[in-house]
């Protein structure tokens, strides 16, 4: 028997070793299986990472990947599931939706990788979805906001309608994060006549749409809507308009490039008018986009501001003993959570058959995860029906000076 | 109506950038008939040349001193960029069948990007660059100047005389217009063609870095990937100018860059077309005035030759 299991374990680390060279990146430092602790054979359990980790979006991807590491780390070091060791093997999107799909279907071939943190980008998730379905496989991100991933492309209509039952997130959707900005924006800041800007893709779109229909429906007017291009750089000709619309404020859904930029040049077009955008724009980059100061801008994100709370700090400061040359940023809480969320289910996999991972180990983590309940870095984890997080915390967050400032935090409410 | 001329003063100091990349496609492609796809990453790299010489210089030296020596270093840089690609990529390929050179120049802009992107300090993300502070400048009641737009609008003049004064005065410059006109018969003259192809090549170059800092003043910012769209605008309007004529290249330039912003501004005010307007499809329009011209005058606003080979 000590025998057989030697030579399982052999093979089992060769091929895990295999798998992490061909798949290029990986992250020094993580569970080497040493035998010690309970004196035998371990499973090798792979957490996936799937974000851009290269490219203008890599300091919200790289956060991602650290964090998920720092996870799987303190699984180890805790020996949180007895008899499994775990791994991250880390791939990069790009924000690019078909390099997505290669990644998800080279995680899916992998047969350690039980569980995967993230895409970060919404359009990505679309093109992830199908296959990891088709695996069986648990998708987590912690970035994902658009609406129609958990609840069905008619989720507006109230036809809410789960399409992946693989695809869970911690970070809050859209529906939720664009009626807050909303609601801070006319009733807070006092701005009655905003002109919303969409980059075009799934997450921009998706969010402008949400924030423009509570706008009205508030009472405030929409003085205007236009489309930008991501990647490009010159929006003079949006910012005349947002200038001659007479708009006492921007609402912009995408990422910071764009978001910085436009700020900038909507000021220097001459409109001294706030931007406020969500998730995707609160990062340092916003406001070093380019010179023009951006002190008033607004940017809503999912949950509390990490650094502010108590279940952080244990997480803040890992995070900053592991040494890791880029800052968690944005999704960093999230991203643990998620792969913490990763871990307890297949820590509930694992008990429930003896100590041992079951042969359908992929399907019964799926089914562990709707159970998951925990205190993250985040607060309380848990998922909805829809594979959503039930923590619907939010905070709004305000440029001063050169960096961003928590202005306000709170609970949605309808 | 009343934003038109703000949409006349922002579409010139957009057009007269893409004139500036234009005329580095249309001097080359007027001499050696070759659309030198990896132009748009020669501005690019001016862009960074001209960055570096700002990072060198102390932080005290005000930009509008630190501006001419961030021309020179940018200059510098496009300008041996674009000579050695001539010298070791193109030239070898001179006399090869037309596509060679073609997909070369593709393949040499993808390979300057990801040198720029592997080797340049930081430059993964976008770098930001030195701007122009203060407000615009209000021309008249509601119409604003940007002030990072006045570099572009001072430069290109010069940059379009001096240009102009040199090819139609200077002996090299008839030298080059011989060129043009008959490659064979000018060597037999005594012209040495070698000389003026790198000369056309370098000329682009520095064209290209002083759009780059006119880019790099108008965004804020740049970064390595920034000349794939430039480069293809530029091209555009080079051909909607007529290729091959310096002056046709900045009149394309000026042309699309109006016809961008002012698609952004008037499109979706044509009743019915609400949803076909605003920045979202300001290409789109952009690339119908191409068709449109070429189906008109396929030779382009000034172009003479019959554009067989192109």
């Amino acid at each position: 028997m000590r025998h057989r299991s030697l030579t399982i374990l052999t093979a089992a680390l060769t091929t895990g070793a295999l798998a992490l060279t061909a798949c290029g990146s990986r992250d020094a430092g993580d569970g080497k299986d040493n035998g010690s602790g309970d004196g035998g054979a371990k499973t090798t359990v792979t957490i996936g990472v799937d974000a851009p980790l290269t490219g203008s979006l890599s300091p919200f991807g790289q956060g991602i990947k650290n964090s998920v590491d720092l996870a799987v780390r303190t699984a180890n070091k805790n020996n949180e599931v007895k008899g499994v060791t775990f791994r991250t093997t880390a791939l990069d999107d790009q924000a690019v939706p078909g390099t997505g799909q290669q990644n998800a279907a080279k995680l899916a071939a992998d047969k350690d990788v039980l569980g995967v943190v993230g895409p970060m980008n919404s359009g990505v998730a679309q093109s992830m979805q199908g296959v990891f379905e088709k695996a069986g496989l648990t998708l987590v991100s912690p970035a994902n906001t658009n609406p129609a991933l958990t609840q069905g492309d008619n989720w507006a209509k109230g036809e809410k309608n789960r399409p992946f039952k693989t695809y869970f997130r911690t970070a809050t959707t859209d529906i939720i994060q664009g009626r807050f900005a909303a609601q801070h924006l006319y009733k807070e800041a006092k701005k009655k006549k905003a002109f919303v800007v969409d980059d075009k893709q799934t997450y921009g779109v998706g969010l402008a749409t949400i924030f423009a229909e509570e706008f009205k429906r508030l009472g405030g007017e929409i003085a205007g809507t236009d489309h930008l291009t991501v990647k490009e750089t010159d929006f003079s000709g949006i910012a005349n308009k947002i200038k001659n619309s007479g708009a006492d404020a921007v609402y912009f859904g995408g990422q910071f490039p764009e978001a910085g930029l436009l700020s900038d040049q909507v000021k220097k077009a001459g409109a001294r008018i706030p931007l406020m955008g969500g998730d995707g724009i609160y990062n340092p980059g916003f406001i070093t986009a380019s010179g023009e100061p951006n002190d008033g801008d607004l940017a809503t994100s999912v949950g509390y501001p990490v650094e502010e709370l108590d279940s952080a700090k244990k997480f803040v400061q890992g995070y900053k003993d592991a040494g890791y040359k880029d800052a968690y940023a944005t999704y960093g809480g999230y991203s643990y959570d998620a792969a913490w969320a990763i871990v307890q289910a297949v820590k509930k996999t694992v008990e429930d058959n003896n100590g041992k991972l079951p042969a359908d180990a992929r399907d019964k983590v799926r089914d562990a995860m709707a159970k998951v309940s925990f205190d993250g870095v985040t607060g309380k984890v848990s998922f909805d029906q829809y594979g959503d997080t039930t923590n619907k915390q939010l905070t709004v967050y305000q440029v001063v000076g050169e960096t961003w400032k928590s202005l306000k935090s709170a609970t949605f409410q309808d | 109506m009343h934003e038109l001329p703000q949409t006349l003063v922002s579409g010139l100091a957009l057009g007269t950038l893409y004139g500036l990349i234009a005329i580095g496609y249309t001097m080359v492609y007027g001499i050696v008939q070759l659309i030198n796809f990896a132009h748009g990453e020669i501005v690019m790299i001016g862009g960074f040349g001209a960055l570096t010489v700002r990072l060198w210089l102390p932080d005290t030296v005000p930009l509008t001193a630190a501006l001419p020596l961030m021309l020179l270093g940018g200059a510098l840089t496009s300008v041996a960029v674009a000579t050695a690609a001539e010298r070791f990529a193109y030239r070898p390929l001179r006399d090869a069948p037309r596509l060679a050179p073609l997909i070369t120049a593709i393949g040499l802009s993808i390979a300057l990007q990801q040198l720029v992107w592997a080797f340049y300090p930081d430059a993964k993300k976008s770098r930001s660059f030195p701007q122009f502070h203060g407000d615009a400048f209000e021309l008249t009641g509601n119409v604003h100047l940007q002030r990072d737009d006045v570099f572009v609008l001072v430069a290109a003049p010069l940059c379009m005389l001096a240009l102009g004064l040199f090819v139609a005065k200077s002996r090299t410059g008839r030298a080059m217009q011989a060129t043009a006109q008959d490659p064979d018969t000018a060597r037999l003259m005594g012209i040495d063609t070698d000389r003026i192809i790198v000369l056309a090549f370098a000329i682009g170059g520095a064209f290209a870095a002083v759009a780059a800092v006119a880019q790099g003043l108008r965004a804020g910012q740049i970064n390595f990937e920034m000349g794939f769209i430039l480069g293809l605008k530029a091209f555009t309007a080079a051909v909607l100018g007529g290729i091959g004529n310096i002056y046709g290249a900045m009149l394309g330039g000026v042309v699309l860059g109006i016809a961008e912003t002012a698609s952004t501004t008037y499109i979706q005010h044509i009743p019915g077309m609400q949803q076909l307007g605003g920045g979202g499809w300001k290409d789109v329009w952009a690339f119908v005035l191409l068709i449109v011209v070429l189906l008109v005058r396929p030779q382009g606003l000034l172009g003479e030759r019959v554009a067989d080979r192109a």
